[in-house]
């Protein structure tokens, strides 16, 4: 127990920060950075969608309709959930309510696993039907349409992918921000922590927000 | 430091409008709304986004320089797709589609 002691003892200022609040406004101001390049990381695949989706549009549309809207829809309210607990915990981090940090924290993790399980259950089922880019895409709807149906996919996966890469960081970063604040008696150090690794956490929703009508949704009226 | 905590009751809320604007946008789909679908689509996640950001990642009650550098990032991105878009609608007339 001492040494949890010791480190409570430990000053939650970094000797090159003036005070507490410099210290937050830093971590938040780098935070949006670090998050501004990575809404360009992803910038350059909405783009290409952008491009691609105007060039060569009914393939687009034929390619879209086979994916799977209902599962798309539960995934982003899963998503807006995880997104409220996550809000919840800076909340609790916050107020230094230590227990329902860890718990928040704790639905958190659920949720983006959730999010996870239903993506590889959308993928698998993919892969059963040839969407798969390559030598396996067969697209036996609409064969005619298949050369630029594969792009679609090809998007389609790399969206989503580089998505579902990002929530596995999220999901590794919540989980050991959790472990240690369940580690230390106080929140008082975590509370930068929690709050960035808040940050993170959001925007990887809010790329989802955008993924979800981009892909799922171009066409389902018809 | 000194910003207020937004109590729970603000949370709930966003999270209801969030939830209430996943289905406008299901809903929205299916309706067939030609060209405007993409644009309905578009506005309902910007507003999704703009919720998201203010009362999740704390935008309202922060710094102005947050402000500053998360509209940067929106502002690299429309330069990124919207200098590449009008490329492709402008010089490259001999394109399929519309």
């Amino acid at each position: 127990m001492s040494t949890t002691h010791e480190l409570l003892q430990e000053p939650p200022l970094a000797e090159h920060f003036d005070d507490l609040e410099q210290q937050h406004l830093s971590a938040q101001l780098g935070m949006w950075i670090f998050l501004a390049t990575e809404a360009l990381f992803f910038g350059g695949l909405f783009c290409a969608y952008t491009v691609y989706r105007r060039m060569h549009w009914i393939e687009f549309v034929v390619a879209s309709r086979e994916l799977n809207v209902a599962a798309g829809a539960i995934n982003t309210a899963v998503l807006l959930t995880s997104s409220l607990t996550m809000a919840l915990a800076v909340r609790a981090a916050k107020l230094r309510e230590r227990r329902w940090l860890l718990i928040y924290l704790a639905i958190t993790i659920v949720f983006g696993a959730v999010f996870l399980g239903i993506k590889a259950f959308e993928w698998s089922e993919d892969y059963e039907r040839g969407l798969v880019p390559g030598s396996l895409f067969t697209f036996p709807f609409r064969p005619e349409f298949a050369g630029f149906a594969e792009i679609f996919f090809l998007l389609y996966f790399l969206m989503t992918g580089l998505h579902a890469i990002h929530l596995i960081i999220g999901i590794a970063l919540v989980a050991t921000v959790a472990g240690f604040c369940a580690r230390h008696q106080y929140v008082a150090q975590g509370e930068n922590l929690v709050e960035m690794t808040g940050l993170y956490w959001h925007f990887i929703d809010v790329i989802w927000v955008f993924l979800y009508p981009l892909l799922y949704l171009i066409d389902v009226h018809r | 430091m000194s910003h207020t905590i937004p109590s729970i009751r603000t949370y709930g809320f966003v999270y209801l409008a969030l939830m209430l604007l996943l289905a406008l946008t299901v809903g929205a789909a299916y309706l067939n709304l030609g060209s405007a679908n993409i644009l309905v689509a578009l506005a309902i996640a910007v507003v999704k986004v703009v919720l998201i950001a203010l009362y999740f990642m704390h935008l309202k009650g922060s710094n102005r320089l947050a402000w500053v550098f998360s509209a940067m990032g929106v502002a690299w991105l429309a330069l990124l797709i919207g200098l590449t878009t009008l490329d492709f609608v402008s010089r490259w007339p001999a394109l399929p589609g519309k």
